[in-house]
């Protein structure tokens, strides 16, 4: 008896630490995404806003989290929202995203910047990982994670990471004990902020491609999506960011646009409203026309929250005492990351949009 | 018997084979050896040792290996 | 289902756990659905060539058994009535029947093997055009369990072993699912009793089947998996990698053919040990030989035991080999004595060469096995003659001169199963003495081959403890040396070696899955 008494807690100090050891090394060996590739942290990110009530959820993939800024919907229009974006994320991992985020609120618009469209397959399995490894455990993440694994992932090193970055011990950083628990915040709302500039003198020609049709699998999430809309009063809205390469064809902006027509979803290419919105790509990109810089976004923001609210009556929440408080905070430390980053790339403040608009 | 020994010793000399009881077991025989030890047997002894009869107990010691010359030989 | 992909495991765990609920006598029952799952899921053909192989391989022996039956009834009945010359008649007769079946049941069997795996080279050997043959899929398992079943019946029909009356568990014999990738390739005799038999979950048992299965995916993972890019790139091009890159390769693919072949038949073995079937070992530290001759009977052990049962014996005592042996005594004088041995020895060669695969590299592999075997075969009384003049022979240090000259003579040899071709071997070969510059082995260039220099680090430490435990064995058991230590420093080094092999293992994305190699041949 005493024997069968001692061999049994015996065992269950050995699975103890077996456990115990998994677990921390697991979060040893995870990569932290604080610093270099931030993107992969936005998706976690969005499961510490205390409050989730937002009114808008952008959902899509580095067009969207570069090209808007909520600060400026906020400041400007009283827009609480939030996006959920990701490198490349795939059209199945936006409805995903988007499914996850109505267990938390039902929004009154969804953003959904179509250029995914053009995947019938994820293309790689490190833009899967930053897309979903950051989601809460629901069926949308497993569901999510079917529809996402390319031909040699498996299931099972979602479930434990440690056997997908099991040898990063090769490569582990102080930031991997830093963060190990804990990271700071990378994102404003889901925003990547980066005040440089690089402008945009050359646009790569596109190469001529043997089919421009959409997949059916991408049309199927498509449909997905609009559907969750419907069925929950959402309106949808599609849009294509201003990204001057890789190349939006008009093979594929004739497919939205009809697709756009026949479900009566509002389609705003802003390719086509460059002017409109005031854009200039020798200030406002930092990457020559790929992506957008704080310039190009808050000028995006500006003009997009100005169709939010007059045209979709989006509510504007300033005067709510707790959202105050929250935004507060958050302007705060957006203008934070502006000061550092201007010292990083040696930009004069003064010379941004925010502040010389500001300033007149 | 005192052929049997004589082959065998002139094969591995340095062997004890009247008390050897492990020819096999103790691999002191290869299947060179046994093959070798098979011609030579069926030479002086006119029978012929099949691969069926290759196994440990027929050839473990100089006393079993005699015993199957002789059951052959009687059953020929 | 290779045996490093989380379905194998999942497979097996599954299978564990239902194995000691059901009752016990139902146990060989699960065994035999999890082979057909495991046929199954390779392939649907696979599981009707191994279950043909089954069938006729259990008709055949139960016809010589009842030929058995029927001769010594019929002795039986008219013992002093016949006289000895019928009775040797009758029982010739007899014999002759039992041969019939034993050829048939042969001749289906390893023409099945030769049709599947050979057609297209024989087709090739008589036609230069490009043959339509080459796409018949090669059934799973089909060189192993295929020796295993010809072993079976001839060991039937000597009357050894009893024929086994249930056609389903002779499907489950040829079909047993540890032994498919790779062996061993078991006995009748020595698999059916546990493989048949009523089991208990024994703690120790599967406790040390467990740290088997292990220390094998310690083998496969974190050495073999790690040196197969390197391998894989080398011997693809032999145009560029020459001389210095041929000398990383040999010792590489020497080491891998090791780490991968040892760790997967300790999976096997480790794996049927969970469930109480005791399955022949087929290693004994191999490269501790100390002459080719000697790793022979430490190499794939369950192997070269079949080709010298059912090849090498049959072929020496034939009376066409013997007959041989007389005209060349007659001819030779004492010489001649060896005859019989080196022919069947030959004809054994060329047939491993052949089994290992359908190509001239292993045949001209086999022959050089053989040609080095007889040649030291011969110069033995020289050697024992040098052995006595020298004081040394004796030494620990001459017994590791002639284990490294072991492995010498084997990195060359495993060269010859490496390249696609007789002529590549070659050229690489010579290349070595003609093209090396020694500086290479150090330099840069050998990290371009899909190594790092932590791949190397990481290949050379597993090594060392490869060799550090293959020391232990030689002493005495290494799992029973740590059952004996204290709790904490037991649980301490397995779940130490667990941690090795999750952080350090070559697997998942990034890595290549790679098959075990033996399962190619």
């Amino acid at each position: 008896m005493k024997q069968r008494k001692k061999s049994i807690i015996r065992f269950l100090a050995s699975a103890l630490i077996v456990f115990l050891v998994l677990f921390l090394l697991q979060r040893l060996l995870i990569p932290k995404y604080a610093t270099g590739i931030v993107e992969g942290a936005f998706v976690a990110e969005y499961y510490k806003e205390e409050n989730k009530q937002f009114d808008v959820i952008f959902v899509g993939d580095c067009e969207v989290y570069e090209n808007f800024s909520p600060v400026v919907l906020w400041e400007e229009y009283g827009i609480n929202s939030y996006i959920r974006g990701s490198a490349e994320q795939y059209i199945w991992q936006s409805y995903y995203l988007l499914e996850d985020s109505l267990r938390y609120n039902t929004p009154q618009v969804a953003v959904f910047n179509i250029q995914s469209l053009q995947f019938n397959e994820s293309q790689s399995e490190a833009y899967n990982r930053m897309s979903i490894e950051g989601m809460k455990w629901t069926q949308s993440k497993v569901n999510a994670i079917k529809a996402s694994m390319t031909e040699d992932e498996h299931f099972l090193d979602y479930v434990f990471p440690i056997l997908r970055y099991h040898s990063r011990w090769s490569e582990l950083t102080s930031d991997d004990l830093k963060y190990m628990f804990k990271s700071p915040s990378v994102s404003y709302n889901g925003y990547f902020m980066r005040v440089d500039t690089k402008p945009a003198d050359y646009v790569p020609e596109g190469r001529n491609l043997p089919d421009y049709s959409f997949g059916d699998k991408a049309w199927y999430y498509m449909d997905m999506i609009r559907e969750l809309c419907e069925k929950n009063g959402i309106q949808l809205i599609m849009v294509k960011a201003p990204s001057l390469y890789p190349t939006w064809y008009d093979e594929y902006e004739a497919q939205v646009v009809e697709y756009s027509h026949k479900y009566d979803i509002p389609y705003y290419n802003f390719l086509e409203l460059k002017e409109a919105v005031g854009l200039d790509y020798s200030t406002d990109t930092y990457d020559a026309g790929l992506h957008l810089n704080i310039n190009g976004a808050e000028k995006m923001s500006h003009y997009f929250g100005r169709i939010l609210s007059d045209e979709y009556g989006v509510t504007d929440r300033r005067g709510d005492v707790e959202l105050d408080k929250i935004w507060m905070k958050n302007i705060n430390d957006y203008e934070t990351e502006i000061d550092r980053q201007c010292i990083l790339y040696g930009v004069d403040r003064n010379s941004l949009f925010r502040y010389s608009r500001k300033d007149q | 018997m005192e052929k049997l020994l004589e082959i065998l010793k002139e094969m591995h000399p340095d062997v004890d084979f009247e008390n050897e009881t492990g020819l096999i077991d103790n691999m002191i025989l290869d299947s060179f050896d046994i093959v070798t030890l098979i011609t030579e047997i069926s030479d002086n002894y006119d029978v012929t040792i099949s691969a069926e009869h290759i196994v440990p107990e027929n050839f473990n010691s100089v006393q079993a290996l005699y015993a199957l010359i002789k059951k052959l030989e009687s059953e020929d | 289902m290779l045996f490093t992909s989380y379905s194998f495991i999942g497979f097996t765990g599954v299978l564990l756990s239902v194995y000691y609920l059901v009752p016990r006598r139902l146990q060989w029952i699960i065994l035999l659905i999890s082979s057909c799952v495991f046929y199954w899921v390779a392939n649907p053909a696979s599981l009707i060539y191994v279950s043909f192989t089954a069938f006729t391989i259990w008709g055949c022996a139960i016809m010589i058994d009842r030929d058995y039956g029927i001769q010594n009834e019929y002795i039986r009945l008219n013992k002093g009535t016949i006289s000895k010359e019928d009775q040797k008649a009758f029982k010739a007769r007899h014999k002759m029947i039992r041969e019939i079946w034993t050829s048939f049941g042969i001749f289906l069997n390893i023409g099945i093997l030769i049709v599947t795996k050979y057609f297209s080279f024989l087709a090739g050997l008589f036609t230069v055009q490009q043959n339509h043959f080459t796409d018949i899929i090669v059934p799973l398992g089909i060189s192993f369990y295929t020796l295993q079943a010809v072993g079976y019946l001839i060991d039937v029909k000597r009357g050894t072993i009893k024929a086994e009356g249930n056609l389903f568990k002779m499907l489950l014999f040829v079909s047993f699912f540890p032994q498919v990738i790779q062996g061993p390739i078991s006995r009748f005799s020595d698999l059916s009793v546990s493989l048949f038999g009523e089991h208990e979950p024994e703690r120790k048992e599967i406790n040390f089947a467990l740290q088997r299965i292990l220390w094998g995916y310690f083998k496969k993972l974190i050495v073999a998996d790690r040196i197969a890019p390197a391998v894989i790139t080398l011997v693809s091009d032999p145009a560029k990698y020459r001389g210095a890159y041929v000398i990383v390769a040999l010792v590489l693919y020497t080491i891998e053919l090791y780490a991968d072949f040892t760790g997967g038949i300790d999976i096997s073995i480790g794996v049927a040990g969970i469930l109480g079937v005791k399955v022949t070992e087929n290693f004994r530290r191999p490269y501790f030989s100390t002459s080719l001759k000697e790793y022979w009977r430490r190499w794939h052990i369950t192997m070269s035991q079949w080709f010298r049962e059912f090849v090498f014996y049959p072929v020496s005592t034939s009376k066409l080999v013997q007959g041989i042996s007389k005209f060349a005594r007659k001819h030779l004088g004492n010489r001649g004595k060896k005859v019989p041995v080196y022919f069947s020895s030959f004809i054994v060669w060329v047939a491993t060469g052949l089994w290992h695969g359908a190509n001239w590299t292993f045949i001209i592999w086999g022959m050089l096995n053989w040609l080095i075997l007889t040649v030291s075969e011969e110069l033995e009384p020289v050697y024992a003659a040098f052995h006595k003049k020298v004081g040394f022979s004796n030494s620990y240090g001459y017994k590791v001169f002639m284990c490294f000259r072991t492995i010498l003579l084997i990195c060359i040899l495993n060269l010859f199963d490496c390249y696609s071709s007789v002529r590549d071997t070659i050229s690489v070969l010579a290349s070595i003495i003609t093209e090396t510059e020694l500086g290479e082995l150090f330099s840069d260039k050998m990290l371009t081959i899909g190594m790092s220099g932590l791949d190397y680090v990481i290949v050379l430490a597993g090594v060392f403890v490869m060799l550090a435990v293959s020391l232990i064995q030689e002493k005495g058991d290494v799992r029973e040396y740590i059952w004996k230590m204290p709790y904490a420093i037991r649980f301490a080094i397995w779940f130490a070696l667990f941690l090795s092999v999750l952080l350090i293992g070559a697997y998942g994305i990034g890595y290549d899955a790679n098959q075990f190699i033996y399962n190619r041949f």
